[in-house]
């Protein structure tokens, strides 16, 4: 089942939530970020090649012109490749463990997974910054001590999402690790 | 109010239309009655297969079955079970018959079915796996019954496939993120947490992957080997000469070590220029790496192998450069340029530091100096540059010949040029070491005296029982001559602490470059090769975890996943298996540094560990 909403993210952009629920015991939570806008890119581009003329009309060096091309290139591979990332998403499978995947604009997929054994819950956190924001994390169990945390690994960092989409996720996140906890409960 | 009523209608509708093949329904009532959710990896090159027995490992703590072959019709049971307790011996993993694979054609081969389900007599196992691919459909259906358990007899479990590439789940290592202090190496039972358990059985299960479906043998397993068996004749053939080569070259590098630790070099002077030499210690470093590549023991874990080979590949890379150095070195004459181009730079540095001690001599920066005292120290300096510049130019006819047989120790590798050139800078800016030395004792010796006269002005002293500062009465002729040291030693303060300024600056900028050279060495020298090629042409081989796939799903088909190996990425590839350097860091902070530069005290940045201080 495919279901798609609109949400908007901690600074008022876009977002798209597309839920995907394979299975009783496997869902799929993928948010979308809007793509790079050709008006900025414009923008960025002008005003470096403006400087470096303006350079060149002081210094009379023809290299600053191939340079100011070259760092342009470079920057913008860099920042397809290293910094903007188009989707997150999060997997959730009963009884196996929660992935998450990052794909950034130059196709690169980095993902993470946790195993259900480690993962000691999922919940919404406050963090207060110049404003009061919340973000979904992972609590991670400690070997050590059996009621402690040893890690709080936060999800969708990028996408920073409001806290209505974060109820959505959080509610089905949790009724899979309800069914997950009865599971183990029971020998 | 309306819309959001509306939403809550569809989402109900379409819930309901799922709950009759999937248990979403029934689920969100109570805990499930449908028992727990088996999880079956499956490898990929049994997904063709002919039908037969599934042969694997249970592993009840997480309630998942790792298949690892499929075992073909016609067999016979006593057989099957002989070669699981074969490689149970072998690999020390209890592998069992899991369930039946069933490759049909289309519905109408039902006698199969009923025939399939006997074997669960003869081979008894809890849960009983029955898997199932139609031909030409390609849909998939699973299975897995319990006779005993803890709710109902044969109750039906539910089942989530998990499709892994068994090469690659061979090959690969795991690199968990930290490593668990009470974890031993070599456990006598495959005991992993998670999915490391999946890894280390098919690891352990070499043994059943020898023979396969077109073998001759009692027993005709699929497996990856199916596709085609891995070998290689270069790879083979390297085998067997790596024994006799390992062998000689070990014997070879014992005479040389032998020879080192001989007598001879133990003599004072020999054993003080060995230690202050630079490319010394890297050839040292360097022998020592090559006895551990070359020994005839063998490797014991997957880590020890990887750094025999990081150092082979990173020797050979070392020795290749240095051949190219030389190469380019001797050609066109450059050798004889170089020495040409020596013997002008020595004097024109000379030349250099002459006006600078004339400048010092004179009024520096404006600053009024006490004249007597820049004079003394201006002619001294001046007087020791005069002997240096006499001494290089009586090597001059020399340097030739120095240079070009000191450039063959270039083929012994770049790290060993590099290693020599720095200790050519040093031999040459001997003279400004010899600066720092006079500047920095002349001015150690005067805030040693100014803090106790200071001290004595105030009308204190240095305890050196107490290690503290003790009031004291002096007479007053002591009180009367160390006030007038006093003020003697604050007013010529400023012209030693001036000419010690100067050569501390000279003397740092040429550890600087030195520094520079010694860490181009260190990289070359600590630079795991080997494994960052793996991990670009090979990046199955070293993994930092698992990644999982949702494949194409119907409903009512079971849950179908690919796993995928997560390769490591290279800044934990390099952390994780870098080699150890020569070990000559600087042991200072930056904070310590300051403190010994103002109170003059010498500073060593390049002292071996162990070294004592002088």
């Amino acid at each position: 089942m495919e279901d798609e909403q609109s949400f908007s993210d901690i600074c008022g952009g876009r977002l798209a939530l597309q839920r995907r629920y394979y299975s009783p015991s496997c869902r799929e939570f993928c948010l979308s970020c809007p793509r790079l806008s050709l008006r900025s890119l414009t923008a960025v581009t002008c005003t470096v090649w403006l400087a470096a003329y303006g350079l060149f009309t002081l210094c009379e060096n023809s290299m600053i012109l191939s340079a100011a091309i070259f760092i342009t290139l470079l920057g913008l591979l860099g920042y397809l490749h290293f910094v903007k990332i188009d989707q997150e998403t999060l997997l959730i499978i009963d009884s196996l463990g929660i992935q998450m995947t990052s794909s950034y604009a130059s196709g690169k997929e980095s993902t993470t997974f946790i195993e259900m054994g480690k993962v000691k819950d999922v919940v919404i956190n406050e963090a207060i910054y110049m404003k009061v924001i919340y973000y979904l994390c992972i609590l991670l169990k400690d070997p050590v001590e059996p009621h402690g945390i040893s890690q709080v690994v936060p999800v969708f960092q990028s996408t920073k999402p409001r806290l209505d989409c974060l109820i959505e996720v959080y509610r089905s996140c949790q009724e899979i690790l309800a069914h997950q906890k009865a599971a183990s409960a029971s020998p | 109010m309306k819309r959001r009523a509306h939403k809550e209608r569809r989402g109900r509708r379409t819930r309901s239309l799922l709950g009759c093949s999937s248990c979403l329904g029934c689920w969100e009532r109570g805990p499930s009655p449908h028992g727990m959710v088996v999880k079956a990896f499956f490898p990929t090159c049994c997904a063709s297969a002919d039908s037969g027995l599934l042969v694997g490992r249970w592993v009840p703590e997480q309630s998942s079955a790792v298949v690892l072959a499929v075992v073909h019709f016609p067999f016979i049971p006593i057989q099957v079970k002989e070669l699981l307790a074969q490689v149970h011996q072998a690999g020390r993993v209890g592998l069992a018959v899991l369930g039946t694979w069933c490759h049909r054609r289309q519905e109408a081969e039902e006698r199969l079915g009923p025939f399939l389900e006997g074997l669960g007599a003869i081979f008894s196992h809890e849960p009983w796996l029955q898997l199932c691919r139609e031909r030409t459909s390609g849909l998939w259906s699973c299975k897995a019954t319990r006779q005993q358990g803890p709710t109902r007899p044969g109750v039906k479990d539910q089942v989530m496939l998990v499709f892994y590439d068994q090469r690659q789940v061979l090959l690969s290592q795991l690199h968990p993120p930290a490593a668990l202090p009470d974890r031993q190496a070599g456990d006598a039972t495959a005991s992993a947490e998670g999915l490391a358990a999946v890894f280390d059985t098919v690891a352990r299960s070499e043994a059943l992957f020898r023979s396969d479906c077109f073998d001759e043998g009692p027993v005709r397993l699929s497996h990856w080997q199916s596709e085609g068996v891995e070998a290689s004749i270069l790879a083979e053939l390297a085998k067997r000469a790596s024994g006799p080569v390992c062998l000689l070259l070990a014997c070879l590098l014992s005479l040389i070590s032998a020879a080192r630790t001989c007598r001879v070099f133990k003599l004072r002077p020999l054993s003080f220029i060995w230690s202050k030499l630079s490319v010394c210690g890297q050839l040292g470093h360097r022998l020592e790496q090559l006895a551990l590549v070359f020994s005839t023991q063998k490797a014991e874990s997957p880590a020890q192998l990887m750094r025999k080979a990081n150092v082979l590949v990173s020797v050979l890379l070392d020795v290749a450069l240095g051949l190219a150095l030389l190469s380019w070195l001797h050609g066109k004459d450059r050798i004889g340029q170089l020495a040409e181009a020596l013997v002008p730079v020595a004097d024109h540095v000379a030349e250099a530091l002459q006006h600078l001690l004339q400048w010092l001599m004179g009024a520096p920066a404006g600053l009024k100096m006490n004249r007597a005292l820049d004079q003394v120290l201006g002619r001294f300096f001046l007087y020791h540059l005069h002997l240096w510049i006499s001494y290089v130019h009586l090597l001059s006819p020399f340097i030739e010949h120095i240079l070009w047989h000191v450039g063959l120790s270039a083929c012994l590798g770049l790290t060993v040029a590099l290693s020599t050139l720095s200790d050519i800078i040093a031999l040459l800016t001997f003279h400004i070491y010899c600066f720092y030395v006079y500047g920095a004792r002349l001015y150690c010796l005067k805030i040693c005296g100014l803090s106790s006269l200071w001290r004595l002005f105030r009308g204190k002293k240095w305890n050196v029982l107490r290690q503290r500062v003790d009031s004291c009465s002096y007479d007053l002729d002591q009180l009367f001559i160390g006030t007038l040291l006093f003020t003697v030693l604050l007013f010529l303060l400023p012209t030693t602490a001036l000419y010690y300024l100067v050569f501390t600056l000279l003397r740092l900028l040429v550890v600087a470059v030195q520094g520079l050279i010694h860490l181009l060495v260190d990289l070359v020298n600590s630079l795991p090769l080997y494994s960052l090629g793996l991990r670009l042409c090979r990046p199955y081989r070293l993994a930092a975890g698992v990644k999982f796939r949702v494949l194409e799903h119907e409903a009512g088909r079971p849950l179908r996943l690919l796993m995928q190996i997560n390769p490591l990425p290279y800044g934990r590839v390099v952390h994780a298996y870098r080699l150890p350097s020569c070990g000559c860091h600087p042991t200072h902070s930056w904070g310590s540094l300051c403190r010994k530069l103002f109170f003059g005290e010498l500073i060593y940045p390049w002292r071996q560990r162990g070294d004592k201080q002088d």
